[in-house]
């Protein structure tokens, strides 16, 4: 069982975010880490190939200035190598071109399932996996919140919106994972040190061998949103719940 | 019109078509002289009510046999791309509008503009509004491209309404050789059972989050919900834990709510709960942290324990009958 897991290295969301005032894309200085929302496909990935009874993880990330300190967290939690598309020319990448890289990465070696999140902490377009599957002709399963191999099926439970569905699939295949569908593992120690020796295969576009990757959209204007002004605040001494019956009878609710 | 034809992906919803598919008709209606939509799961009875919302015809994909109904639609939306030309085709930001969306635009190439919030006319081209950081700041983007603009628009961004049009006429097909894409297919579909208004339609919702510490906790919010005939909710973080089913989740990934009053218990305020419930008329918070950032955007907040302050209100409330 080969999975390519992708990856995504973002920006410290502890630190607040801001744009680039004449590109408008995303200032992405300083170190990157691991986005917690792939961890789960990390961990997903791992427990399916020891499942399986061998087989490889490979990470697939793509990202500015040959950074690799988010796929180091992900080979120190257990993957067993990675894939990094790097180049300039990605800078403000919109999803479909991320797709259309991802994808010609995740060709470079044999793959059975690919996973990804259902949408990054700092892009959340939601569309990078799906478009990833179609790209590669390969069904997709978005939303999973269980993910089991058997007899060389793909089955997932897959979340909807009033409930969720049981979806099986031959491989291969692309699975999307939400948050919860597995408990990330720690790096330990030793993780830690295997990852610094574990191979990187770094390209840039021309490397990957994609045709012509334009950008089909543009920011037009960027400005600060409306407030929502706030309102009181009391401490609660025993009384808090009188004030919360009276501000719920002053808008009729009660 | 400044627009001639957009496209509409519909859901079906136990009331004919989705709340949030609706207001997509309404908006499209609003930008363009035709409006089409594809729909799958319904009868032709929907064509009273889409073409009561603005659309003159509907095309339901009618033998789905378990393949995803994004993937499906889609692809019947790519072979009509061509010869019928839309302007623009719109989504909702649900799990099948994502994956319709996602398909339809790597079958096609086109760029998609997603997480939209407003959209308005410049010129004779839309120009779509999205919210980053966790609604501080507004980016207004339009596509260089040509081709329809694929758009992935969040719930209650604009009003569905009735405007009292003929019944749109509809054409049954079928979905055809969809090839690898459609060899995921659903075996059993689970719907969970909720009583009460529906969280995206009620007036009240209580939502609920790590702050109750256990899943047994939970019970007070839905009381509480109950007693307001409202809709119990929830954070992300109670429902990755399994304490409630994701159909109850607020926020960027979940449901977005915009009711009279939101009343959240226990939960910090992340940025992707928050663009979940801002819309709220009313916001109430109750955390015992007052450092807690759902506090900036609360009407009324209470720096309290849970524990203490949701029992009391709940009896408050009873009391007063
Ligand atoms: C891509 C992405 C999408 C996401 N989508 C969503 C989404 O749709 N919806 C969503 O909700 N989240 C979403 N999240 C997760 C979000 O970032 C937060 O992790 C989550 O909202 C936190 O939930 P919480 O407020 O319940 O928990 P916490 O952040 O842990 O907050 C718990 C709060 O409870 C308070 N508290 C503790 N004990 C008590 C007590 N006894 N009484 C009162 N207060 C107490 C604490 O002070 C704290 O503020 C998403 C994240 C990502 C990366
Ligand atoms: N630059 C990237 N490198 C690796 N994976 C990515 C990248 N962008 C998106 N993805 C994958 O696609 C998922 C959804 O991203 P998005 O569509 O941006 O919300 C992410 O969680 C990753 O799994």
């Amino acid at each position: 069982m080969n999975i390519a897991v992708c990856v995504k290295q973002i920006p410290d969301q502890s630190v607040p975010g801001k744009l680039d005032p004449s590109t408008h894309n995303l200032v992405r200085e300083g170190k990157l880490i691991l986005d917690d929302s792939d961890s789960y496909g990390v961990e997903m990935a791992l427990q399916l190939v020891d499942r399986a009874g061998g087989g490889e993880v490979t990470l697939i990330s793509m990202a500015p200035n040959g950074e690799v300190s988010g796929l180091r967290t992900a080979l120190a939690m257990g993957a067993d190598k990675a894939v990094l598309v790097s180049d300039p020319a990605l800078a403000g990448s919109d999803a479909l071109t991320t797709a259309k890289v991802l994808a010609a990465a995740i060709r470079r070696n044999p793959f059975d399932l690919v996973m990804a999140a259902t949408e990054s902490t700092d892009g959340y377009t939601g569309t990078v996996p799906v478009q990833i599957a179609e790209i590669l002709d390969i069904p997709s399963v978005s939303f999973a919140k269980k993910v089991d191999i058997d007899n060389g099926v793909l089955k997932v439970q897959r979340q909807t919106e009033s409930g969720y569905d049981e979806v099986e699939c031959p491989l291969p295949a692309l699975v999307s994972v939400t948050a919860g569908v597995v408990e990330p593992r720690y790096p330990s120690f030793k993780g830690i040190m295997a990852a610094k020796s574990k191979p990187v295969d770094t390209v840039d576009v021309a490397g990957l061998g994609v045709g012509a990757l334009g950008v089909g959209q543009e920011i037009v204007t960027v400005r600060a949103a409306e407030e929502r002004a706030s309102g009181t605040v009391v401490v609660d001494e025993g009384e808090g719940y009188q004030q919360i019956v009276e501000f719920l009878e002053s808008i009729k609710v009660i | 019109m400044p627009l001639s034809k957009i496209w509409v992906f519909a859901e079906p919803s136990e009331s004919g078509i989705s709340t949030t598919s609706l207001e997509l008709v309404t908006a499209a209606a609003g930008f363009a002289s035709t409006v089409e939509v594809f729909s799958y799961g319904v009868g032709s009875e929907v064509g009273q009510l889409l073409g009561d919302h603005g659309a003159s015809k509907v095309v339901v994909v009618t033998d789905l046999n378990g393949v995803l109904a994004g993937t499906g639609v889609a692809s019947v939306m790519a072979q009509r791309v061509p010869s019928e030309a839309p302007d623009a085709v719109f989504f909702a930001s649900t799990p099948e509008g994502r994956d319709a969306a996602a398909r339809l635009s790597a079958k096609l190439n086109l760029p998609v503009l997603t997480n939209v919030v407003n959209l308005s006319i410049d010129g004779d081209q839309l120009v779509s509004e999205n919210a980053i950081f966790g609604g501080s700041e507004i980016v207004s983007a339009r596509f260089t491209s040509s081709g329809p603009g694929l758009y992935i628009i969040r719930a209650k961004s604009f009003a569905a309404e009735s405007k009292g049009g003929s019944a749109a006429s509809v054409e049954e097909v079928s979905v055809g050789d969809i090839g690898s894409a459609g060899k995921a297919r659903i075996v059993q579909s689970h719907v969970e059972a909720r009583t009460g208004p529906k969280l995206d339609e009620a007036s009240v919702v209580v939502s609920g989050g790590r702050g109750l510490g256990q899943q047994e906790s939970y019970q007070l919010v839905e009381e509480l919900a109950k007693l307001l005939n409202g809709a119990p909710g929830a954070s992300r973080a109670i429902v990755d834990a399994g304490w409630v089913p994701y159909s109850y989740q607020v926020g960027q990934t979940g449901k977005t709510v915009k009711p009279t009053v939101y009343i959240a218990c226990g939960i910090s305020g992340a940025t992707q709960h928050m663009v979940g419930m801002k819309g709220a008329k009313n916001i109430i918070a109750i955390n015992k942290d007052a450092d807690a950032p759902i506090f900036t955007i609360a009407d009324l907040g209470i720096v309290g324990d849970v524990h203490k302050v949701l029992p009391k209100l709940i009896e408050a409330i009873k009391a007063k009958g």
